[in-house]
């Protein structure tokens, strides 16, 4: 049988979605075990039982300097930048790429302008923003908003630019003003094309996010990571980018399924 | 109930003719098949009278006064696809009308106006056969349902002419002549002039009481540009049909799928609209 025609089945599929994590989990391991008989003080690669016990100090013990969970009150704060930011960049891409994607002249006028300004490296902003806002959170939360916005609005002008021309020329003649077809015709149509446009954003989101905090800041998964880093504490950091990715997992998993559910209609539409 | 003037409309895009010398006068109430073959500027002309496009040169006068240059709620519009909106159930889709003309703002209505409005909705699926359907997207209705809904929520917002683009053309020949049924009712109960653009010539005689065909008159290849297309053949059905006075409507033909319901002239929602002035 050609390759091309076989399927896995149920069990197999699982298998094979589990192979590659096993894998580079053993990988690790042994490794880190070689390593470890050789010189039992390494840090580059440590073992599981150091790794245990620098989430156990880091997640469930009070820090005595600060007094919180360092772990937790980390967590708390990055997640708090990157949800301001992606609430930012999520309204304002909504409106604007309504605004641009069902007006011509707002096209004429912004299209362009967007465009470009997507073009922008955004680190590159970053002194910029430390200068003009500080080292506070609005400069990290600024970062995020100028990296993920721009993309964000062309995406979504562009999906609104792809609703059939009949809907619109349909929503007219049952007398609809533009105000009442981009209300009822487009938002509704758009807001689950921002979810899948925000889902692809949140990768640069998270880029941004550690690298603000990486740069300046006094909280936050990011600044944890890059401060540890100095006393080459890897049971710290392999935890702390593990987390991270369940974080970012877990936050797409939730995007994916508030489409399913809210939007019932949209996955047949989809599929055309 | 609209009389339609076409005075000696051109349409053309660049160099590129694509009708020309359109003179004609369609009468209330009439029903219009424009035929043609592909290419021949039928969906043009159609585009023109819904105000998505405007003529070269000529005009097109609505009761005697130019067509406004963008479409509205005197003209509806049924496409071959794209003509509902997947996002609104079906009972969404046809309140829709009636919460755009009713909601300026907010385009939705509560309490008592939309249950009202809701009951005419209902009463109008019911007409068209979509009774128990309503609360289904349209994703999940067949094409020829999917056509129904759209001609039902055309005719909530009660327009005086009806375009209808190749409306049935992608249906099987069995729903396709359900769908007849249903259009030639409705045509018949409300006020509308139609104008179809078809390339089915057994349903252009079939349901319209003027079958138009345009052509071009000139078709080398060299000329193809230069030349557009003009109306070839204007012709009257015979034995003459026209729409019935409501009162005279009885009975529905066999096989369509109306509702036992008594007719109410002048309900809004029932199938006889209100005229506006």
């Amino acid at each position: 049988m050609r390759l091309v025609n076989i399927r896995p089945g149920r069990q197999t599929r699982f298998y094979l979605l589990a192979l590659p994590f096993l894998l580079v989990t053993i990988a690790y391991f042994a490794g880190s075990s070689a390593r470890l008989a050789q010189n039992p003080n390494d840090k580059l690669l440590p073992a599981l039982p150091s790794m245990v016990q620098a989430v156990k100090q880091m997640a469930f013990e009070v820090d005595p300097r600060t007094g919180s969970y360092l772990m937790a009150s980390d967590t708390v704060a990055s997640l708090g930048r990157l949800g301001s930011a992606l609430l930012i960049s999520t309204v304002a891409a909504l409106v604007l790429g309504i605004v641009i994607g069902l007006l011509p002249g707002a096209n004429a006028l912004l299209g362009p302008f967007v465009s470009v300004t997507s073009m922008v490296p955004p680190l590159a902003l970053l002194p910029i923003l430390f200068i003009v806002m500080g080292l506070g959170e609005n400069s990290k939360i600024a970062l995020i908003v100028i990296g993920t916005l721009p993309c964000m609005i062309r995406d979504l002008a562009m999906k609104v630019q792809e609703l059939p021309r009949e809907q619109i020329v349909k929503a007219q003649t049952l007398g609809a003003s533009t105000w009442q077809i981009a209300l009822r015709v487009a938002m509704p149509q758009t807001l689950p094309r921002l979810i899948d446009v925000l889902r692809l954003q949140l990768g640069p989101a998270w880029l941004f996010l550690i690298a603000a905090e990486a740069i300046a800041s006094d909280s936050g998964l990011g600044y944890r990571i890059f401060l540890v880093r100095r006393y080459l504490a890897m049971d710290v950091i392999i935890p702390y980018v593990a987390w991270i990715t369940l974080l970012a997992f877990l936050i797409d998993v939730g995007l994916r399924v508030l489409q399913r559910k809210a939007f019932p209609w949209f996955a047949s539409v989809r599929a055309e | 109930m609209s009389a339609i003037r076409f005075d000696d409309v051109w349409k053309e895009y660049g160099d590129h003719i694509v009708l020309e010398r359109i003179t004609m006068e369609v009468e209330p109430r009439a029903f219009i098949a424009l035929v043609g073959p592909s290419g021949c500027g039928k969906t043009t002309l159609l585009r023109m009278l819904l105000g998505e496009e405007q003529p070269s040169r000529g005009r097109i006068l609505v009761d005697g006064k130019p067509l406004p240059g963008e479409p509205d709620a005197d003209r509806g519009v049924v496409f071959q696809r794209y003509s509902v909106f997947p996002h609104l159930t079906v009972l969404q889709n046809v309140l829709l009308g009636r919460e755009l003309r009713d909601a300026k703002f907010t385009a939705r209505l509560f309490g008592i106006a939309r249950r009202a409005a809701a009951d005419d909705a209902m009463k109008l699926l019911a007409e068209v056969g979509l009774a128990g359907q309503e609360s289904k997207y349209p994703s999940a209705l067949s094409g020829g349902m999917q056509q129904r809904l759209a001609l039902a929520q055309a005719i909530m917002r009660g327009p005086k002419i009806l375009l209808l683009d190749e409306p049935f053309g992608a249906l099987d020949p069995g729903i396709r002549a359900d769908i007849h049924l249903l259009m030639k009712r409705l045509w018949n109960e409300t006020h509308l002039t139609v104008v179809m653009v078809t390339h089915d010539l057994s349903e252009a005689f079939g349901l319209a009481t003027r079958v138009i065909a345009l052509e071009r008159s000139r078709n080398r290849p060299e000329e193809r540009e230069r030349y557009g297309a003009t109306v070839s053949r204007d012709l009257e059905i015979f034995p003459r049909r026209s729409a019935e006075l409501r009162s005279s409507v009885q009975s529905a033909p066999a096989g369509t799928t109306r509702s036992g319901k008594e007719h109410q002239p002048g309900r809004p929602g029932a199938l006889v609209l209100k005229e506006q002035p």
